[in-house]
């Protein structure tokens, strides 16, 4: 069962009548005038009807919330679901290995051969820890430019799944240059002549979600974010104090849902989540990013614009 | 008392005095010393005691790095203000225009000049406005300036001091650093140096692109260069930085950069520089 966020209470206490019913039923408790069955298939078709509604209108703060869900699909589960015979590579070969990158090669739905870099947050605490949170450091994005090199070498389209904070803001990121593996990163997505597709899944956080974005397409998800600053950030920095209502505006006045990203043309696609976000069906929420990517991947291969289209893409956004 | 305390001492009190409240003396951040306004021209805003580089203005500094009468301002398109219709405490618009004050459109300058009878064309942010953020009109400049040295067949220095994104213009502004990185890419594939001056402060998606993409990078003595801020470093580890910690001097240590370069050597440094990389363009 999904951990439900604030907003999502009705959902909640819908939920727990659902459990109290089936706990009464599961003791066998003499309540047998009621028809205990029928109750619970009509409380999960309202919890259906509910979670359309919440999910239909959310603010961009809900939204944000969605898209750090702990339980949303992460790199390694898309990967799983979506990269047959995967096989991962490890370290930037020059100082060690992230595992918040998690790069490698495989088949796209088993079909197109293709380079793959996804960064993945980890789900148990150890996890979590080992891939810090999804914050890649200068030792990822330098194994991503590894891989992408190879792929343009090798005639191998480039997949790129984005899910991060942001990059890692630390002493011995800085140390080894996070600002200029960002950079890098860059340079060589200006560069390579491959077909780079991307999806935004859950957190585009700044300069450290780019650096793995920089894509002829940009797909996000319908309840993914994608910023220059978080919205806690911005709040501390413009609005001089991080409260829930400066986070709330600072949310709303970036513009960091997918719909905003659209229309200002930074995305080229959105793909539509399950009713209550890609937490509560991880399944048929990749069998979507699948579908999207490779249609994209297509479509990207026949136009055949090499780095120059997509150097016409950015150059365009203004 | 003597002839000399009789004659000095009253008139440097009154001077210091009032020095202070009519803003003619500037405190040196590196060492304290009380630096003369009207000096500090001359001596590159430097201070005398201590070397400390403090911060100075875009056109003066593009004064004195370029040869006498050889720049030109190159013209960069205008884009429409406020893309996303941000407002904070404080409507985008109208820090804009407070901003705008001093008859300056955005954070940069782009020039064709020469340097030691080298031509090249710069591109410079202003810290003076909104902290050298990066705007759309800031991609644009960079963008401008290296298909302008394209078309030309120069040089491309870049000078930078910004506090990163300008949050104000969202994503949007994040998508600069992929637009000016398109750019300098085409211009590096033509076969052109691209040379960088990394000033105090040099941060955030400035760091992550344009400003670390350079064939060579100079760095100020003692400017503050990195990626994430000392602040933001500072909540994540929850300990104090290191003294010197992001500092130009650091970042040569650790590779970043390939020299750390005083204000009076630059020119000399440069036009050094220019006449052996510009030497492959000619022959190509």
């Amino acid at each position: 069962m999904v951990q439900f966020l604030d907003f999502e209470k009705p959902l909640l206490d819908l939920q727990a009548k659902v459990e109290e019913l089936r706990a009464a039923e599961a003791s066998g408790a003499d309540i047998a005038e009621k028809d205990i069955a029928g109750e619970i298939d009509r409380l999960e078709i309202r919890m259906a009807r509910v979670a359309r509604l919440l999910y239909r209108d959310l603010s961009p703060v809900q939204i944000m919330q969605v898209a750090r869900h702990p339980e949303r699909p992460q790199g390694a589960d898309y990967v799983k679901a979506l990269v047959e015979g995967f096989v991962p590579l490890a370290g930037d070969r020059r100082y060690g290995d992230d595992q918040a990158m998690l790069a490698g090669v495989g088949k796209w739905l088993g079909q197109t051969p293709c380079v793959v870099c996804a960064i993945d947050k980890g789900k148990t605490t150890a996890e979590r820890i080992a891939r810090n949170f999804g914050m890649p450091k200068p030792e990822g994005y330098r194994k991503a430019q590894r891989l992408m090199r190879m792929a343009d070498r090798l005639g191998l389209p480039i997949v790129t799944l984005v899910d991060t904070p942001g990059a890692y803001p630390g002493v011995d990121a800085e140390e080894r240059g996070q600002g200029q593996a960002i950079a890098e990163s860059l340079d060589v997505l200006m560069q390579v002549k491959v077909p780079v597709v991307s999806v935004i899944t859950g957190e585009g956080g700044s300069g450290g979600a780019l650096a793995l974005a920089a894509a002829d397409r940009v797909l996000m998800l319908e309840h993914g974010i994608y910023s220059v600053i978080s919205p806690e950030g911005c709040a501390a920095i413009l609005w001089k104090e991080a409260n829930k209502d400066t986070i709330h505006a600072a949310a709303t006045a970036l513009k960091l849902t997918a719909k905003d990203l659209l229309e200002h043309k930074v995305i080229d696609g959105i793909i539509d989540e399950p009713v209550g976000g890609a937490q509560r069906d991880a399944a048929l929420a990749m069998k979507r990013v699948g579908k999207a990517v490779a249609a994209q991947l297509a479509e990207v291969a026949k136009a055949n614009g090499g780095a120059e289209a997509r150097r016409g893409r950015f150059l365009g956004i203004l | 008392m003597n002839w000399l305390t009789d004659l000095v001492k009253p008139g440097l009190k009154t001077t210091v005095k009032r020095g202070v409240s009519a803003d003619i003396w500037e405190k040196c951040p590196g060492c304290g010393e009380l630096l003369y306004e009207a000096d500090l021209p001359q001596s590159l805003y430097v201070c005398g005691a201590c070397g400390h580089h403090l911060r100075w203005g875009i056109d003066a500094r593009l004064a004195h790095l370029l040869d006498a009468k050889s720049m030109k301002a190159v013209e960069v398109p205008e884009i429409a203000d406020d893309p996303l219709g941000f407002r904070d405490r404080k409507k985008y618009k109208d820090r804009l225009k407070d901003a705008r004050k001093g008859g300056v459109r955005d954070a940069f300058r782009v020039v064709r000049g020469a340097v030691e009878g080298h031509p090249l064309v710069v591109v410079a942010l202003d810290f003076d406005f909104m902290a050298g953020s990066m705007s759309r009109a800031v991609g644009q400049a960079v963008v401008v300036a290296a298909q302008t040295a394209l078309a030309d067949k120069v040089p491309l220095l870049c000078i930078t001091a910004s506090g990163g994104a300008r949050m104000q213009e969202g994503t949007l502004s994040l998508m600069q650093m992929a637009r000016t990185t398109a750019a300098i890419v085409a211009l590096k594939e033509a076969g052109l140096p691209y040379l960088t001056l990394l000033c105090d402060p040099t941060t955030g998606g400035v760091t992550a692109s344009f400003a670390m993409q350079g064939d060579v990078h100079m760095a100020e003595p003692g400017a503050l260069i990195g990626f994430a801020g000392p602040r933001v470093i500072e909540q994540t580890i929850r300990q104090t930085l290191p003294e010197g910690f992001q500092r130009a001097e650091y970042l040569l240590e650790h590779g970043m950069v390939d020299m750390v370069v005083p204000r009076k050597e630059q020119r000399d440094v440069l036009g050094r520089l220019l006449a052996v990389v510009v030497s492959g363009i000619n022959r190509r």
